[in-house]
């Protein structure tokens, strides 16, 4: 919501200098203090109203959070004050995860992307979040300092609904790392937006494939959807048939079509739900042939 | 409310000043700095009418507290031009009548020259994804496009 208004509401900013000491702040103050990386969520969400923090938690600054580091046999991490400009523009990320720069390249603006991040992305966890995606069919983890020490949790489970995760009181993410992909993979992001770049995704589809002489069509693909149900969701019946049947194009459009099957849209402003879902199809049927292409 | 004193440069020059939790960084250049320079749109990072360099990289400043600026850079629309000449972007805006209201300038004119600094010769797209954060109700887009092509033209060697 646009309000002619510039004025956030009163907090206090609190800027903590140990993990240790951030999270336990956060644990005391449970209801009325929140963690912040660029703020593009939070900030707007105080203004509406819709957040009432009393306290917000610079946590930029802290141990491993700028970092972003690259291990041939281990993967990307990537520390949770590391913006999206950031990611896009790293050597690493375009060598080895050209989807996961894809996908940041979408959201918003440059400027924006000054601020926003991939934690920030997956931990507002909006179904309508563009990075999620790139996250889930990557197989990636959340890095997590609680209260009782540090912990791992698969983004694939990180979800509860719309806005909610596993996260409790005193938890602060300090990265999230994505294994190394499948050799030779390819991947696609496409995101359909009221206009060509700079929108929320009205539909998102995200879709990683590689070679696997253990499955019968002698590929693999993973899928994940954007903005077509409460959380981002991976339509796993339309990844078995790609792998278990002979790839044609009748077999992509038949995942397509479960793929759309799987979604459960809603109506809103950006678009109607039936609109949605033949999206989905569309959208799921193109970055299936890209990266079938891709992978020859 | 809790106050911070913090110290940055702006436009070169230090500022010391101290601010409440809840201020931006855009409040705090147009209501207490008093450079109106930067334009204040929407206040929700949608506009890029306050655009600012912030360590040299383009930032919505109504989405940056001003408490979180200490020990850094700031440039606004102010800053660019240097011992009375104006940035190139600036010039070639003016010359390809990518101004009409003005509201947008500011904005843009910052974020050109980010785009210029990191990639000196830009396409097409290159720019037009660069500038998809700087909204303008009255050019048309064309002229701003056809400026930042001309800057980049007048920055290279003849
Ligand atoms: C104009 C505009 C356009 C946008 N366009 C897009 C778009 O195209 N695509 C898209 O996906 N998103 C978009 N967004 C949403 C937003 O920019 C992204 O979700 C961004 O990635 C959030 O990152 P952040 O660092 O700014 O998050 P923050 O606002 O700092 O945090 C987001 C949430 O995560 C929590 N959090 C932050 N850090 C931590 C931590 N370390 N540990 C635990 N919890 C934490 C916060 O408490 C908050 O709930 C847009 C936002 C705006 C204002
Ligand atoms: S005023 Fe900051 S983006 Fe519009
Ligand atoms: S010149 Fe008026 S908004 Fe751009």
């Amino acid at each position: 919501m646009l309000t002619a208004h510039p004025g956030l509401p009163e907090f206090d900013y609190i800027k903590p200098t140990t993990l240790p000491e951030a999270s336990q702040f956060l644990a005391e103050h449970a209801g009325e203090a929140r963690p912040f990386l660029g703020g593009t969520d939070t900030f707007v969400r105080l203004r509406d109203g819709a957040w009432k923090d009393k306290y917000l938690v610079d946590v930029k600054h802290l141990d491993g959070m700028q970092t972003l580091a690259f291990d041939p046999a281990a993967g990307l991490t990537v520390g949770a004050a590391v913006n999206m400009n950031r990611v896009i523009a790293a050597p690493e990320v375009q060598a080895h995860y050209p989807l996961l720069a894809e996908a940041a390249h979408t959201v918003a603006s440059y400027q924006l992307r000054t601020r926003a991040t991939l934690v920030g992305n997956a931990c507002n966890a909006s179904p309508a979040g563009d990075t999620v995606g790139a996250g889930l069919v990557l197989n990636a983890e959340l890095l997590i300092f609680g209260v009782d020490g540090g912990r791992r949790a698969p983004l694939a489970t990180f979800f509860r609904g719309p806005g909610k995760t596993t996260l409790r009181p005193g938890d602060i993410v300090t990265a999230i790392h994505y294994p190394l992909p499948p050799a030779g993979h390819a991947g696609r992001y496409l995101k359909l937006g009221r206009n060509a770049l700079g929108d929320l995704a009205i539909v998102g589809v995200t879709a990683l494939g590689y070679r696997d002489p253990a499955a019968p069509s002698g590929y693999r693909f993973r899928l994940a959807l954007a903005s077509v149900a409460p959380m981002p969701l991976r339509p796993v019946q339309a990844e078995a048939l790609l792998s278990d049947q002979p790839l044609s194009e009748a077999g992509l459009q038949a995942a397509a079509e479960a793929a759309a099957a799987a979604a459960t849209p809603i109506d809103d402003v950006r678009g109607g739900a039936e609109y949605r879902r033949l999206m989905v199809r569309n959208l799921t049927r193109q970055a299936l042939r890209d990266v079938w292409q891709r992978l020859g | 409310m809790a106050m911070h004193r913090i110290t940055f440069t702006l436009n070169g020059a230090r500022e010391r000043v101290e601010v409440p939790s809840n201020q931006t960084l855009l409040q705090l250049l147009r209501e207490r700095l008093a450079l109106t320079g930067t334009k204040n749109g929407c206040t929700a990072g949608e506009c890029g009418a306050c655009t600012v360099l912030w360590n040299g990289e383009p930032v919505n400043s109504c989405l940056v507290l001003a408490v979180e600026c200490d020990g850094t850079e700031v440039v606004t629309v102010e800053g660019l031009a240097h011992d009375r000449q104006l940035d190139p972007v600036q010039t070639a805006l003016l010359e390809a009548g990518g101004v009409q209201c003005g509201f947008c300038t500011p904005g843009v004119l910052l974020s050109a020259r980010a785009l210029l600094d990191r990639n000196p010769r830009p396409s097409d797209y290159e720019i037009r994804d660069a500038l998809t954060g700087n909204l303008c109700r009255c050019t048309g887009y064309l002229r701003i496009i056809e400026a930042v092509k001309a800057a980049a033209r007048a920055a290279e060697p003849a």
